[in-house]
């Protein structure tokens, strides 16, 4: 036998080394792209990612109780509305498992994502639960829950627009949009600091309140599917909610969403603000706010068509289709919005979307008087979409803000609404098309 | 005697042991470099032909749905864009051009400064270290919160000594400048830092001989220091101007998506990762994002080339 002058395994070429780089890199590509499909074991967790919201942390004190009932512990994460909805894209578009129940907003994220095959159907599931009590949902909540005739997730808070003032600065609210402007015209003392109204002024997140003055004008974002924003009553609206910041709103109102705005009416700087209902707590908590005593509630004024506030179910819950927990996390949507759950955390200050909790004095009585009042009104009268109601909702808000901005600022309104308004119809078109891909 | 063919066969077995060292040497070089390699081809190489394959693609949506290729349709969509692409491109250059040449002239005039011992050094040096090792996002809460335009502590100030309140980051005008302020009041110590080790590497003696022929200070340093400090200086521009043109947590943090209200400090940082998050557009998103390599690697090229025309 001739001796092997080459001992041991046969020598790594250069080559060699390029095929066994390559073949290494591909598997760990590959495994770091492939989510884990192994059968869950009873130590993993049932992961619920959810915004930083006063729903998520008044749900988070009774999780221990579902953790009881399911022999499972639930690991709750709590992010911003953006980088949650940033989340979901970076984790489901990798197909992630690590995900099970998803806070999300329905008009804002789940056509979307319903187009991306991210949600799990519930429709057999809550309709087929009598304990859910499915129909107790209010209806415009349970149509924006469903898409396609499936049912995607289920709404646990609602939103309504409201107006907040002060009452030591004005005796009684203003009941139309004209009144609203006079008296914060007259109530804005520049020099002082002091401003008549403070309301979102960025491009992008100020649609949704605009929404109310712009139903209140008889306008739309879109009428029988076409761009409804060039039209006259969406331009006076543009060209009102711009004058009514630009003359007597702070100043740098182009560069505020919730998180400017509502700081300078808790801090008294400004007589009226209008936002969602949702939000009341922050004018009531003497940590954050110096209005405590002086803040007042009412619906938000009535414009040329009378008063059409938005009311919306602001977030709800849904089911990762990629969960291994299909079970688990269907379990913890029936238990956090059922029926006993809503009433609870509605006693607690936080309006959900069942009629029985509406209807039921001992939840209501959870809200100031003025506030409920003005609750229940915005809940007859309210339109059910507080932005265009596309798949590209983020480009959409982009597009129907320019002239808001333009407005603000003091600039031609009809010129740019004329350019935006060609850019939304186009955008239109190209959505539909998307959407029937 | 021995004759030179029996030196050059006695020395054979030892030609083939070198060989089987090198051999090895080779072998373990690979196996040394794997790790590394692994990672660039991971993280670098991968991300970067997987985006150059999106660019092609009508990606929208989900990345993992089905897609077609179209060509060159999102590179030709993105530089026809006059709306967003190219005034973002514009704004990408001119935060970056200037906050660069801000803190090195800054940066240059600070290291001179440090450059001889003088009481308090220590000092200085200590915080001018603070704003870099804070994130760009804490500065960027931080700076937000200084500014305010209604509650802000900038505005307490102005008013107290009678000049007229800003609205700094809240208008559409004065948003990029005062951002790059912010970077310049940021990264100018970086600057400082490298010039100042760029400076203690110097020899004296040049200097010393043009003080002896009569040279002023800014002679000196105008003839002297300036060319001698020009590799250092060099290489700090070109990092810092990579840096810049990445500039993202900042801009984001200050003025949310899409750069503001009317777009006004969108770069094409922000503008791609608005394309991605916000419109879910990936095909077009990468397409930007490739020709923003492009064009870093543009900026780079420019920056090495020495005045006689040769790359540095």
């Amino acid at each position: 036998m001739p001796a092997d002058s080459h001992p041991g395994p046969p020598p790594l070429t250069r080559r060699s080394f390029g095929r066994l780089a390559a073949g290494v890199l591909g598997g760990a590509s590959l495994a770091a792209c492939a989510p884990g499909r192994d059968a869950p074991s009873r130590d993993t967790p049932l992961r619920v990612m959810a915004c930083n919201h006063v729903w998520s942390q008044a749900i988070s004190k009774y999780v221990p109780e579902f953790e009881e009932r399911i022999g499972r512990r639930v690991s709750m994460s709590m992010l911003t509305a953006d980088q949650l909805s940033n989340s979901y894209n970076v984790k489901l578009n990798a197909s992630g498992t690590d995900i099970d129940v998803m806070m999300m907003r329905a008009l804002q994220e789940q056509l979307l994502f319903a187009h991306n095959g991210w949600l799990a159907d519930l429709t057999g599931r809550v309709t087929g639960d009598a304990a859910f009590r499915w129909t107790d949902f209010l209806q415009a909540a349970r149509d924006r829950s469903t898409t396609a005739g499936k049912v995607l997730s289920v709404p646990i808070v609602t939103e309504r627009a409201a107006l907040y003032y002060r009452k030591d600065l004005v005796d009684s609210p203003p009941a139309t949009l004209d009144e609203l402007m006079e008296t914060s015209l007259r109530l804005t003392d520049r020099g002082g600091n002091v401003f008549g109204f403070v309301g979102r002024g960025q491009r992008n997140g100020s649609v949704s309140q605009w929404s109310s003055f712009l139903y209140s004008f008889g306008g739309d974002f879109t009428i029988d599917g076409r761009s409804g924003i060039g039209r006259p009553e969406a331009v006076t609206a543009y060209e009102f909610y711009g004058r009514l910041l630009r003359e007597a709103g702070p100043p740098g109102a182009t560069n505020m969403t919730l998180e400017q705005a509502m700081p300078i009416f808790a801090q008294g700087k400004a007589a009226f603000y209008v936002d969602a209902d949702s939000i009341y707590t922050n004018f009531l908590d003497p940590k954050v706010s110096t209005v405590q005593d002086t803040v007042a509630f009412a619906p938000v004024p009535a414009g040329p068509k009378g008063a059409r506030p938005y009311n919306i179910p602001s977030w709800s819950l849904a089911v990762s289709r990629f969960s291994l927990l299909q079970d688990e996390a269907w379990e913890f949507l029936r238990w956090a919005a059922g029926p006993e759950m809503v009433a609870r955390i509605q006693a607690d200050g936080i309006p959900g979307a069942r009629t029985s909790a509406w209807s039921s004095p001992a939840t209501l009585a959870s809200f100031p008087p003025q506030l409920a009042a003005a609750m229940s009104k915005s809940s007859e009268i309210g339109v059910g979409h507080d932005r265009p109601e596309v798949l590209q909702v983020g480009r959409a808000r982009d597009i129907v803000g320019r002239p808001l901005v333009a407005g603000i600022l003091g600039g031609s309104v009809p010129t740019v609404v004329r350019d935006a308004d060609a850019e939304f119809a186009e955008f239109l078109v190209r959505d539909n098309r998307y959407r029937e891909a | 005697m021995t004759s030179t063919a029996e030196v050059v066969r006695a020395a054979r077995p030892a030609v083939g042991g070198e060989r089987t060292i090198a051999r090895d040497n080779r072998r373990l070089k690979w196996l040394m470099l794997a790790p590394a390699l692994a990672f660039v081809g991971l993280m670098i190489v991968f991300p970067l032909f997987y985006t150059l394959n999106l660019a092609f693609t009508d990606a929208f949506g989900a990345v993992n749905a089905a897609h077609s290729y179209v060509g060159p349709r999102n590179f030709l969509d993105a530089l026809g864009d006059t709306r967003r692409f190219w005034p973002a491109t514009g704004r990408t250059a001119l935060f970056t051009a200037g906050a660069v040449l801000l803190e090195t002239v800054f940066g240059l005039a600070l290291a001179m400064l440090m450059r001889k011992a003088f009481r308090g050094l220590r000092l200085l040096r200590t915080l001018l270290i603070i704003p870099l090792l804070t994130t760009p996002l804490a500065i960027g809460i931080l700076w937000l919160l200084i500014l305010d335009p209604t509650n802000g502590i900038a505005n307490h100030l102005l008013a107290s000594v009678g000049l007229p309140r800003q609205e700094f980051l809240g208008s559409v005008s004065q948003s990029l400048p005062t951002l790059m302020l912010i970077d310049v009041w940021q990264w100018t110590p970086m600057l400082t830092l490298l010039l100042l080790a760029g400076l203690s590497t110097l020899p004296d003696e040049p200097e010393e001989a043009a003080r002896v022929d009569g040279a002023g200070t800014w002679q000196r340093f105008r003839y002297v220091v300036l060319p001698m400090l020009g590799p250092t200086l060099g290489i700090a521009v070109v990092l810092r101007s990579v840096d810049a043109l990445k500039t993202f947590d900042l801009l984001y943090a200050t003025k949310g998506p899409g750069g503001g209200s009317d777009f006004e400090v969108e770069t094409l940082n922000i503008y791609a990762y608005g394309l991605t998050f916000d419109y879910q557009e990936y095909g077009l998103a990468s397409a930007v994002l490739v020709l923003f390599t492009v064009a870093i690697i543009c900026v780079v090229i420019l920056l090495r080339r020495r005045p006689g025309g040769r790359s540095g």
